[in-house]
């Protein structure tokens, strides 16, 4: 089974072959370059494994969480590809890719989500290519982190974001917030995935942001501005 | 060669086939399907464009229109040729959309992808009406974000006359628009309102009317229909023909500019045939005025179909079909290397052949 896998949510690139279980992975910091970068790397990668797009049978990509420009970089890129050949196409969350590349068997993963906020989800290992859920990665406040008893191994760059409150909440044995969602994993993860039957056609493909609200509707809006005329009162000016 | 057309540059999804074997005569035929999904609704409720949102949309139209333009058309995508995909100016989120999938979808087929200039495909959109104009021209760019003259010998070649030095045209009908707390887009609903409206009642400045150069200005009109909006206090909607004169009094002041400085683009140049294209081109009023004022000078009008005024996916597939033409012509082109580095900035005289 040959499944090509895309993983754009961070200020990495990368992009990955698993053959029937051998993965090849070309990845690189690309910081805002991905999409010059992106579809060449995986030209080149195609080109040395002596592989046509025809001959792929799966499209996989980091559907998320993670930038949202990036994530949508490696959606649209994997539909393109799949919508070519027909292909299906499986989503892999990026934290479970940061999970199963870090080779433990309880990671708490943890991606910085920006206004003080973290995207976090933990797993536990059942297989070498398979993770179970402990809990949905979800976008949450550091005030607001669900209670996971047990030693976890701390993996993403959360782990540099948010130390004090993570390291605060839980028991964590080794840390790792180097470490990025990369496209070696997504084709483990993806391949295993599809073996048990979990894709969606081309078009089906989207990222998940987890951050849902993304701007004021215009009775919002007003409300604001009534509030900026009109502290309320006791109301504490900053 | 048949070339699949994306446009995703800001809050409409286009996509459209075109084929230019077809289209050797007349444009027009050449242009199999074409689709388009419109964001409009959804943005109103905001009460203007949010960029994420519009980027979100647009992933999730692309290829369920793709499927319905490749039904309309007959065709397999394994017959298509090229993919044409709007590379900029435009918003960069939504840019990125189409041509990720635009280019990813060209490399799997094996064929060339090309990043199209959005405003070479307004500029070329009157070509596909049923009577097109022949070339050369001067062409008349009025949209939501732009508002140029320009001299046009030919695909690609392009000589700025002027421009907007600050506010387009259809940002200050949608500016003041919502002054007179109309919904998103203001441009069509103030244009409906001032159909009711009387002109006397309120008079507003025409910047730079008697400007010799070819520029324009309509910043300034927005802060005089604020105030008379406060002096009459015209958020009220009871004040029905007071708004609606306001609203024709806003109309009028932005096409006197528009015409006035399209005819002197006509005597300047000597040229004959005038073409209006962009969002603000569907406007009633300014095409009677402009057609009025042309006929004067024995010149002509020409105007994109009303599907084609505002962003759609046919200009941009007939925009790249005319630019892969000319590069085959000039010795062909290649296949590779797929990177699609959008420009959100992106001026069109850098895409001038021989620029
Ligand atoms: N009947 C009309 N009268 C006046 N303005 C109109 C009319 N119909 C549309 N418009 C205006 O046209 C603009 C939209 O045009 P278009 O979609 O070409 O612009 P855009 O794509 O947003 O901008 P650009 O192409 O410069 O990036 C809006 O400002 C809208 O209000
Ligand atoms: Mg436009």
């Amino acid at each position: 089974m040959f499944l090509l896998a895309l993983e754009t949510s961070t200020e990495y690139c990368s992009c990955a072959l698993n053959l029937d279980g051998e993965v090849r992975e070309s990845s690189v910091l690309a910081g805002q370059g991905h999409s010059a970068l992106l579809l060449p790397m995986v030209a080149g990668l195609m080109a040395q494994a002596g592989l046509a797009f025809g001959q792929l049978d799966v499209i996989a990509f980091g559907a998320g969480p993670g930038s949202f420009t990036g994530l949508r970089i490696a959606c649209g890129a994997a539909q393109g590809l799949a919508f070519a050949h027909d292909l299906p196409v499986v989503p892999v969350v990026t934290l479970e890719a940061l999970a199963q590349d870090s080779g433990a068997d309880r990671v708490l993963a943890c991606l910085d989500a920006r206004l003080g906020e973290l995207y976090l989800a933990a797993y536990e290992r059942v297989a070498d290519d398979q993770l179970k859920v402990v809990a949905e990665p979800a976008l949450l406040k550091t005030s607001g982190l669900p209670v996971l008893p047990g030693t976890w191994t701390g993996v993403g760059s959360g782990f540099a974001a948010h130390a004090a409150a993570l390291t605060g909440q839980y028991t964590l044995g080794a840390i790792h917030a180097e470490a990025f969602p990369r496209a070696a994993a997504v084709a483990r993860l993806g391949a295993a995935r599809f073996a048990r039957g979990e894709f969606v056609r081309a078009e089906e493909a989207v990222p998940l942001y987890l951050r849902d609200k993304v701007a004021l509707d215009v009775h919002e809006q007003a409300a604001l501005r009534a509030e900026r005329r009109q502290p309320a009162a006791g109301g504490v000016a900053v | 060669m048949l070339i699949l057309g994306i446009e995703s540059s800001c809050d409409e999804t286009g996509i459209a086939l075109y084929d230019t074997a077809l289209g050797a005569g007349t444009p027009a035929a050449g242009l199999l399907a074409h689709a388009l999904h419109s964001q409009v609704r959804m943005h109103q409720d905001y009460g203007g464009v949010v960029p994420e949102l519009a980027s979100r949309d647009h992933i999730r139209r692309l290829l369920p229109l793709t499927r319905v333009v490749l039904k309309e058309a007959g065709k397999t995508l394994a017959e298509i040729d090229a993919v044409a995909y709007t590379r900029g100016p435009g918003l960069a989120g939504a840019l990125l959309v189409g041509a990720a999938a635009g280019s990813a979808l060209a490399m799997a087929l094996g064929i060339p992808a090309i990043g199209v200039h959005h405003l070479e495909g307004h500029l070329l959109s009157p070509l596909l009406a049923a009577d097109p104009p022949a070339f050369p021209f001067v062409a008349l760019l009025v949209s939501g974000g732009h508002t140029q003259l320009m001299r046009v010998e030919g695909v690609g070649r392009y000589e700025l006359l002027g421009e907007t030095v600050d506010d387009a045209a259809g940002e200050a009908f949608d500016k003041s628009a919502k002054l007179l707390g109309l919904s998103y887009p203001g441009g069509p609903a103030l244009s409906k309102l001032a159909q009711e409206g009387q002109v006397g009642r309120y008079k507003l400045p025409r910047p730079m009317l008697g400007s010799a150069d070819l520029n324009f200005s309509f910043s300034g009109l927005k802060t005089a229909v604020l105030t008379v909006v406060r002096k009459d206090g015209l958020e009220d909607t009871a004040h029905t023909q007071a708004r609606a004169d306001l609203a024709r009094a806003v109309e009028e002041a932005i096409t006197d500019v528009l015409t006035a400085k399209s005819i002197s683009a006509l005597q300047q140049t000597g040229l004959k045939r005038l073409v209006v294209a962009g969002g603000v081109s569907a406007n009633h009023r300014l095409r009677s005025r402009l057609d009025a004022a042309a006929a004067k000078l024995d010149a002509r009008v020409y105007y994109p179909e009303l599907a084609l005024c505002t962003d759609n996916g046919a200009m941009i597939a007939y925009a790249g079909a005319c630019r892969l033409q000319l590069q085959a012509a000039a010795g062909g082109f290649e296949a590779g290397p797929y990177r699609f580095d959008i420009k959100p900035r992106w001026d069109l005289n850098s895409t001038a052949i021989g620029a």
